[in-house]
């Protein structure tokens, strides 16, 4: 599947949705996609499916949980929510991703200016 | 870290897929309408907003496939999937999966069975501590036969062999334990005192025996097994030091065996005192008698050969203080047997024949496993071709094959397993009496291992080649070929292993039928009596009150106890009982007419001391002067009756009677000869030694027998006379021991014991041979002929007529039959050469038996070819030929 816009870095998705449920609480899979379409405007293009096998492997790791309930417009759906260990998780990728940036930005900085 | 919880958490996944899918599939419609919603409200018609939703969602079997990838674990799920299939396969086709499945049981069902009843008794270590260093001693008999050593052989190996650390003779011991409840009598064994520490066994509970136990006049103590002491005793450790009574002596329990001890040189004794012979050796005493086992542990290091060699050199050079009567002389030194060797020498020969033929079962249950599978994976070529056509990969084939193969194989196994588990039982219960450690065999962890490995393996690789061969070959003439298959390569491979299957079966049916003849040429032998409708009990008296006199009046009131019974025509007692498997009582006896003036002129014969009227109950017939009466008194002059063998090799044609001989040592009365009766075989039918002296119990003044056989001559089933002549010997005296009935019948089975067990084993492997053979034939054959279905179409259709197509296929099949026969003879030959022992009365090379075995197999294999040959004669040419 060729992607016209800006690929995902890998291990990041990860990344988005933990935030994405750390910051908006509960939230189903079609909910999390949006929001981070949403987030990263038009920047970042989605394969909005890749986000449930992202989903699958989060929850093995016992990150997030899911359950089933019933959405605003009265439909079933699946609804994820992070756990303890998921929030200690993001806080650990947060931290080493801003690391990782700060690095990258003092490196691109100088020729810069 | 993580990885075990996501283990667990995929594994969960495997029992709930099928939810989960369902899950999935929800999860993603939902998401798909809610897109679709969304992009409606943006204003995009019902068709738009729905393939934008698919766009911006992706692939969506991608994403599915992607998911189950990480969901579930794909190996285990494959290989179930691949095992639902192959069940399907095995299930779809009943009469392959079945003979498979049979095939295999049977093969590694018998194989285990024959191994696990072997393995204990010919190759485990016997179960004593260094159990290679205890050896037997015989004395030489006559003809090489083995005899028992005397007491004075004993003493003086005692003290002059350097080869032993402890030397030990034996004798059987039969007391009967009175003082308790119900009186019982034991087997046991008269031991000397380093009886024990030569096997290397020590008592668990008290102490050994002592020299100082061991002297004439010593003090009457017993050790007992486990399983006595527990039985009788209830276990209680205090009856160590206690006083027990037998035959009304009281003996002192010295100590009691392990649980485990297993006393393999004789299995049935749980009781033991000490020998206590006189070491002073008094001449033509019981300490000169020949009827000792001799046991020995070796020193370290000495081996059989080294201890025969220094007994001959002993034996060669004689010393005062050892003289020797001329009859315990050793002139040839003594026979020498490891204790393995010794105890299992005798089933040897019968247990390795059936090793031998248990493995040809095997063998061809492997080569008919192979052919089945070849059959098979042909017929499947246009099945594989199409599986890789639609995408399959190579490994995924062998893969499905390879399940397919262990599924088969996993059902034979465990169904082989139960087949292993009956067989054992059944061979325990056919084993022949006498069959030594037979409490040791069970069903063999190993062994299965080992025989289910090689059989499954066997069929694993083969079940590989059709497929190899699919996923290689030129899928579209393997297209092709599903419909319209010529014969191909697989099909000489396939005759070849036919070819094998006659060969091996002939070899094991030829061994069968060798068997078989041996077997009615035995039955055929005259044993010298009447053995119909003969019942025989075995009484013997116990106690102190029993002397000469007392045990004679007992055995004259019970012989008049059970004449007295409905439905008894004659009886009488005997000391020994022809054909009884009992030890036999043999006597030297010198003829006073001794024209050649040799002292070396001996003959050895039985002695029967028997009551009037005995050759009259038994069916022996005179063959000159008359039989013993009841004016045989011992008052009487004393008279024998000799057999017709020990008159015709003493007095060749001239007259015997009147000539008079001695019974045994010199001192004896001299018996007048009076009558010479037909000949009886003693030791089993198959044994022709029959030289024989008979004298009545009355004049036996030697020793008395306390142990003597009743015969009862029966008008009808002798076995359901057996409860009420037990009742008559009781009425006489109710404390005596009955020790054993029998039919005579049943006595004359269990003499031929070890070769009807080689016999049956034989029987039924060489019918399952039979039947696999039969199968592999017809096998090739059904399977040559789907194959022709058009050649033989277009044959008729060229103007064959139904018999040739039929001699086609029939001649097809018996040349296979043909070159497997051949090739079988030739291994027959070679392999009857071990069963030489096992034979009587014909050669390993009878023709007759060869010939049956021939035609058997020629008759097998022409109904095997005569199915198919039908079904090709009816094919019909219209049908066939328009089919393409």
């Amino acid at each position: 599947m060729a992607q016209d816009k800006s690929d995902i870095l890998p291990g990041t998705l990860n990344l988005m949705v933990l935030k994405t449920l750390d910051s908006l609480g509960p939230l189903h899979g079609y909910g999390i996609a949006r929001r981070i379409e949403q987030t990263s405007g038009d920047l970042l293009q989605l394969n909005q499916g890749t986000i449930y096998p992202a989903l699958l492997q989060l929850e093995q790791m016992g990150w997030i949980t899911s359950e089933w309930g019933v959405s605003d417009n009265n439909r079933r759906a699946k609804y994820y929510e992070i756990t303890r260990a998921g929030r200690k998780q993001l806080a650990l990728e947060e931290q080493t991703w801003r690391r990782a940036a700060d690095i990258i930005e003092r490196f691109l900085a100088p020729s810069e200016g | 870290m993580n990885g075990l919880r996501v283990f667990l958490n995929r594994l969960r996944a495997v029992f709930f897929r099928s939810r989960l899918e369902r899950e999935l599939q929800e999860e993603i419609r939902m998401h798909l309408e809610m897109q679709t919603e969304e992009n409606r409200r943006r204003g995009m018609s019902d068709r738009e907003a729905h393939r934008a939703a698919l766009r911006q969602f992706g692939g969506v079997e991608q994403v599915k496939e992607r998911y189950r990838d990480r969901r579930g674990l794909p190996l285990i799920e494959t290989t179930l999937q691949d095992l639902r299939y192959a069940g399907r396969v095995l299930a779809k086709s009943p009469a392959f999966t079945a003979v498979a499945v049979i095939t295999l049981a049977l093969g590694i069902g018998a194989c285990t069975a024959i191994f696990s009843a072997v393995n204990p008794i010919l190759f485990k270590p016997l179960p004593y501590p260094q159990a290679d260093r205890i050896a037997m001693m015989w004395d030489f008999g006559a003809e090489g036969s083995r005899l028992y050593v005397t007491f004075g052989t004993y003493r003086e190996l005692t003290q002059r062999s350097r080869s032993f650390d402890y030397l030990a003779v034996i004798r059987p011991w039969q007391p009967t334990l009175t003082g308790t409840s119900e009186p019982e009598r034991f087997n046991g064994q008269r031991v000397s005192a380093d009886y024990f520490r030569a096997l290397g066994v020590q008592p668990a509970l008290g102490r050994n025996f002592e020299a100082t136990d061991d002297q004439q006049g010593g003090p009457r103590v017993v050790i007992l097994n486990d399983a006595l002491w527990r039985r009788r005793f209830g276990g209680d450790p205090g009856l160590v030091g206690q006083q027990i009574t037998l035959d009304a002596n009281l003996y002192t329990v010295i100590g009691i065996m392990p649980a485990g001890f297993e006393n393999l040189l004789t299995p049935a004794a749980e009781v033991w005192t000490a020998l206590q012979y006189d070491k002073t050796l008094p001449p033509d005493s019981r300490e000169w008698g020949h009827h000792l086992r001799m046991v020995g542990r070796l020193r370290e290091g000495v081996g059989v050969e080294q201890v025969r060699r220094e007994i001959d050199s002993i034996a060669q050079d004689p010393v005062p203080e050892f003289a020797r009567p001329p009859y315990a002389a050793m002139p040839n030194g003594l026979m020498v047997y490891s204790l393995q060797d010794d105890i299992t020498g005798g089933v040897r020969p019968a247990l390795l024949a059936v090793v031998g033929a248990v493995l040809l079962v095997l063998v061809i249950a492997c080569v008919n496993v192979t052919n089945l599978l070849l059959a098979r994976g042909a017929q499947r070529r246009g099945e594989f071709a199409v599986r890789v056509a639609l995408g399959a990969g190579r490994t995924r084939l062998l893969r499905q094959l390879l399940t397919e193969s262990l599924l088969l194989a996993l059902i034979g196994g465990v169904l082989g397993m139960a087949v292993a588990e009956i067989g054992v039982k059944a061979l325990v219960a056919l084993s022949p009496p006498g069959l030594p450690r037979v409490g040791a065999i069970g069903v063999d962890g190993n062994v299965f291992a080992f025989a289910f490995a090689i059989t499954a393996l066997i069929g694993l690789a083969v079940g590989l080649v059709p497929a190899l061969h699919a996923s290689r070959s030129d899928l579209h003439g393997d297209l092709q070929q599903s419909s319209r298959r010529t014969a191909s390569g697989h099909q000489l491979t396939r005759r070849v292993l036919v070819v094998a299957e006659v060969a091996l079966a002939l070899v094991l049916l030829v061994g069968a039928g060798l068997l078989l003849r041996s077997m009615q040429r035995l039955f055929a032998i005259d044993p010298g009596f009447d053995t119909s409708h003969l019942l025989t009990l075995q009484v013997q008296t116990a106690g102190q009150r029993f002397n000469a006199e007392t045990t004679h009046r007992f055995f004259e009131q019970s012989l008049d106890a059970v004449r007295q019974l409905p439905g008894v025509t004659a009886a009488a007692f005997t000391s020994q009982l022809p054909l009884s498997g009992d030890l036999e009582d043999g006597y030297g006896v010198h003829f006073e007419w001794n024209p050649s003036g040799s002292l070396e002129a001996e003959n050895s014969a039985f002695r029967y001391a028997v009551s009037p009227g005995y050759f009259e109950a038994m069916g022996i017939p005179l063959r000159r002067g008359r039989l013993l009466d009841e004016h045989d008194t011992a008052a009487a002059p004393p008279v024998v009756v000799i057999s017709e063998s020990l008159a015709q090799s003493k007095f060749l044609d001239q007259n015997p009677l009147g000539q008079r001989l001695r019974i045994g040592p010199n001192e004896g009365p001299w018996f007048t000869i009076v009558g010479v009766v037909g000949n009886v075989r003693q030791t089993s039918l198959a044994v022709d030694q029959t030289a024989a002296v008979y004298v009545t119990a009355a004049q036996w003044q030697l020793f008395f027998d306390r142990a003597m056989w009743l015969v009862m001559r029966a008008q009808g089933d002798a076995a359901a006379l057996a409860p009420a002549a037990r009742r008559a010997v009781w009425s006489v005296d109710k404390d005596q021991p009955i020790v054993r009935a029998a039919t005579m019948n049943d006595l004359l089975n269990a003499s031929a014991a070890v070769r009807r067990f080689a016999l049956t084993l034989f029987e039924a492997f060489g019918v399952v041979a039979l039947i696999l053979a039969g199968v592999g034939i017809y096998g090739v054959l059904a399977g040559s002929v789907s194959e022709r279905v058009r050649e033989i179409g277009i044959r008729l259709a060229l103007g064959a007529s139904r018999r040739d197509i039929l001699t086609l296929v029939v001649r097809q099949g018996m040349t296979l039959t043909g070159f497997g026969v051949v090739i079988g003879l030739s291994g027959a030959v070679a392999a009857s050469q071990a069963l030489v022992s096992l034979l009587f009365g014909i050669s390993r090379l009878d023709p007759l038996t060869y010939l049956g075995v021939v035609m058997l197999l020629a008759g097998v294999s022409a109904l095997a070819c005569w199915v198919p040959a039908w079904r090709a004669a009816r094919v019909d040419p219209a049908i066939t030929l328009r089919a393409e």
